[in-house]
C-alpha cells in the first residue's frame, strides 16, 4: 500500500494545494489547478535542462577523452548555474537594420512552442497535466508551428547566414515531420485512440508469462516505427547529424547567428526542451510510457520509470551527437523521401496486418513484410560508386 | 468565464487580422494573419470542437502561414513598402461580407438553448470520414495527390 502512496504523492500533494483554496469562487478553481500543472511542468524541466546540459558536456568529454567541466561545484555540477548568470549579464546585441519586434519574438516563440507539446504527455499513472481527447494531434500541431518562429529569427535578423540556416531548418522539418507523423498512426491504428493516456492505458500488461512488457516497441512494426520515429525527431530537434541548419563549418550557427546573451540561451532552452518533448513522446508511444518493464518492479513509482526512459532516450541522444557527423544537407533531404517515407508507410501495412492476425503468425507477418520492403529498398538504394568528377546543384 | 474568453479571443483575433490588413510590411501582415489564425483556433476549442481547433492550428498556422511567408520571401524584396488604397480590395471585401451576411440571415433562427448534443470526438469524426464520407474523401486525396505531382512537375528541371 505504501508504493502506491509514493506512486500518487505528487498527486495528492496538488489536491492538498487546491483543498487550501476551498472557500474560493467555482472559477478560481480549474484555473488553479492548470497553474500548478504549468509550475510543476516547467520545474521538473528546467531542472532535467540544467542536468542534461551539464552531463552532454560530461558525456561528449569522456567519449572524446577528456575531462569535461569539473571546476564549479562538485564533479562540475553548479556548471549550468555559472552559465546562467553568465549569460544573463551579458550584452544583448540587436542588429541595427534588423527587424527589431520580429528578432524579439522568435526565440520566445519557439520556447513556447516547445513547453506547450510538454503538457499532454503522462509523466506518470494519474499525472498528465493536461488529458486532451486529441493529446497526439495536440502536441503535433504545436510542433508545426515551430517552423513559423524559426522563418522568424531568419528573417528578423537581416542576415544572410540566418536566412539561409532558417531555410534549411525549415525544409527539412517539413521533410522529416511526414515521417514522423506517419509513423505514428500505426500505434494510433492499433490503439482507436489520439488521446496519450489512452495509448499508455494499451501498453499495460506482460506477455510470454509475464516476462515480456506488452510495449509497442517489441512488435515488428513498432520497432521499425519507433527507429524511424528516433531518427526524425533528432531532425526535428536539429540533433546532430542532422544539424545542418546550424553547421558552425558552414553557416555560423544558421538562424541563431544573430543572436547573443539571453536570447541564445532562450534557443538552447528550447532546442532541449524540444528533444525532451519528442522523447516523451517516443515513451509514451512505443515504451510503454510509465510501465514498469518487469512486473516484479512495479511497486517503484510510474513517474521514476517514465523519467529512467527518457534518460535512456536523451542518453542515446548525446551518444550519437558524440559519434556521428554532420551529414551533408541535400543527403539529408533525399533520405528523409526516398527511404523514411516508404518505410513509414511500410509500418502502418504491417499493423494493419497485425491488426486482423494477433500472435505468432501475425508477429511473423509484420516481420516479413517491414523486413521484405527494407532488403528492397536498401537494394534500390544502393549507390553505386561512380568515380566522376564531382557536380554541384544549385537553388537557383 | 466563457463570455469572459470569448471577449479576449475576439478582441484578439479581430486585431490581428485588423493588423494583417492594415500593416504596410507584407512579413508583418502574414505573421499577424498567424494572431488571427490562432485566435479562430482558440474559438473552436471554446466551443469544444477540439478536433477542428487542431487541425485549424495544423493546415494554417503550421502549413498555410509558412507557404504565404516562403511566398513573399521568393517574390519580392524584403524591404519594399506596400502602400496605397486598393479599391478592388474593398469591392472584393464587401462583397463577400455582404453574401455572408445573406447566408446569415437566410438561416432559420437558432434557438438560443442549443439542444443537448454529444461533444464531437476525434473517434465520430473518422467513423463519419470512413463510412458515409469515404468517397469525398478519396477525391479529395485523389486531388490533392494529382496538385503534388503538379507541383513536381513544375519545378522539375531539364534534363540537360
Amino acid at each position: 500500500m505504501s508504493g502506491e502512496r509514493v506512486d500518487q504523492i505528487f498527486v495528492v500533494a496538488k489536491h492538498w494545494l487546491l483543498s487550501l483554496l476551498d472557500g474560493a469562487p467555482l472559477w478560481v478553481m480549474p484555473i488553479a489547478s492548470s497553474l500548478l500543472n504549468i509550475a510543476a511542468v516547467l520545474g521538473a524541466f528546467i531542472t532535467l535542462f540544467a542536468l542534461i546540459s551539464v552531463l552532454e558536456r560530461k558525456i561528449l568529454a569522456r567519449i572524446q577523452n577528456r575531462y569535461g567541466p569539473n571546476r564549479v561545484g562538485p564533479f562540475g555540477l553548479l556548471q549550468p548555474l555559472a552559465d546562467g548568470i553568465k549569460l544573463l549579464i551579458k550584452e544583448d546585441i540587436v542588429p541595427l537594420r534588423a527587424d527589431k519586434i520580429v528578432h524579439f519574438i522568435a526565440p520566445i516563440m519557439i520556447a513556447a512552442t516547445a513547453i506547450l507539446a510538454l503538457g499532454v504527455i503522462p509523466y506518470g499513472r494519474n499525472m498528465t497535466p493536461f488529458s486532451i481527447d486529441g493529446g497526439i494531434l495536440f502536441f503535433f500541431a504545436v510542433g508545426s508551428t515551430t517552423e513559423l518562429g524559426v522563418f522568424m529569427a531568419g528573417w528578423g535578423s537581416n542576415n544572410k547566414f540566418s536566412m539561409l540556416g532558417a531555410m534549411r531548418a525549415i525544409a527539412q522539418m517539413v521533410s522529416y515531420e511526414l515521417p514522423l507523423l506517419i509513423t505514428v498512426l500505426p500505434v494510433i491504428m492499433i490503439v482507436g485512440s489520439l488521446s496519450a493516456d489512452a495509448i499508455v492505458a494499451a501498453q499495460d500488461g506482460y506477455t510470454m508469462a509475464g516476462v515480456v512488457p506488452r510495449w509497442f516497441v517489441f512488435t515488428p512494426w513498432g520497432a521499425a516505427a519507433f527507429i524511424l520515429f528516433f531518427v526524425s525527431g533528432l531532425v526535428e530537434s536539429n540533433r546532430t547529424p542532422f544539424d545542418v541548419p546550424e553547421g558552425e563549418s558552414e553557416i555560423v550557427a544558421g538562424h541563431m547567428t544573430e543572436y547573443s546573451g539571453f536570447k541564445y540561451a532562450t534557443f538552447f532552452l528550447a532546442e532541449y526542451f524540444g528533444m525532451f518533448a519528442i522523447s516523451g513522446l517516443a515513451v509514451t508511444l512505443f515504451l510503454g510510457g510509465w510501465h514498469a518493464p518487469i512486473s516484479a518492479l512495479q511497486i517503484i513509482p510510474s513517474y521514476v520509470w517514465f523519467f529512467a526512459k527518457l534518460a535512456v532516450l536523451l542518453f542515446v541522444f548525446i551518444w550519437i551527437r558524440g559519434t556521428l557527423p554532420r551529414m551533408r544537407v541535400d543527403h539529408v533531404m533525399r533520405f528523409a523521401w526516398t527511404f523514411m517515407l516508404p518505410m513509414a508507410f511500410t509500418c502502418i501495412l504491417a499493423a494493419a496486418v497485425w491488426h486482423y492476425q494477433r500472435g505468432l503468425a501475425g508477429w511473423l507477418w509484420s516481420l516479413g513484410i517491414v523486413g521484405i520492403i527494407y532488403l528492397g529498398l536498401s537494394h534500390l538504394l544502393e549507390t553505386k560508386k561512380k568515380f566522376a568528377p564531382r557536380t554541384y546543384r544549385f537553388a537557383e | 468565464m466563457s463570455t469572459a474568453a470569448f471577449v479576449v479571443i475576439a478582441i484578439i483575433t479581430l486585431a490581428g487580422a485588423l493588423a494583417a490588413a492594415s500593416l504596410s510590411k507584407l512579413i508583418h501582415a502574414a505573421l499577424c494573419l498567424v494572431i488571427a489564425f490562432v485566435g479562430i483556433a482558440a474559438f473552436f476549442f471554446l466551443l469544444g470542437a477540439e478536433f477542428v481547433g487542431l487541425v485549424q492550428v495544423f493546415v494554417y498556422v503550421g502549413a498555410v502561414a509558412v507557404l504565404i511567408v516562403f511566398t513573399i520571401l521568393l517574390t519580392r524584396p524584403s524591404d519594399e513598402k506596400v502602400g496605397g488604397f486598393n479599391w478592388s480590395g474593398v469591392v472584393i471585401a464587401i462583397a463577400i461580407f455582404a453574401g455572408l451576411i445573406w447566408a446569415i440571415l437566410g438561416t432559420p433562427t437558432l434557438s438560443i438553448a442549443a439542444p443537448h448534443i454529444e461533444p464531437l470526438t476525434v473517434k465520430r469524426i473518422g467513423e463519419a470520414l470512413m463510412t458515409d464520407y469515404v468517397w469525398p474523401l478519396q477525391c479529395v486525396g485523389l486531388l490533392l495527390t494529382a496538385a503534388l505531382i503538379g507541383g513536381l512537375i513544375l519545378v522539375m528541371e531539364e534534363k540537360p
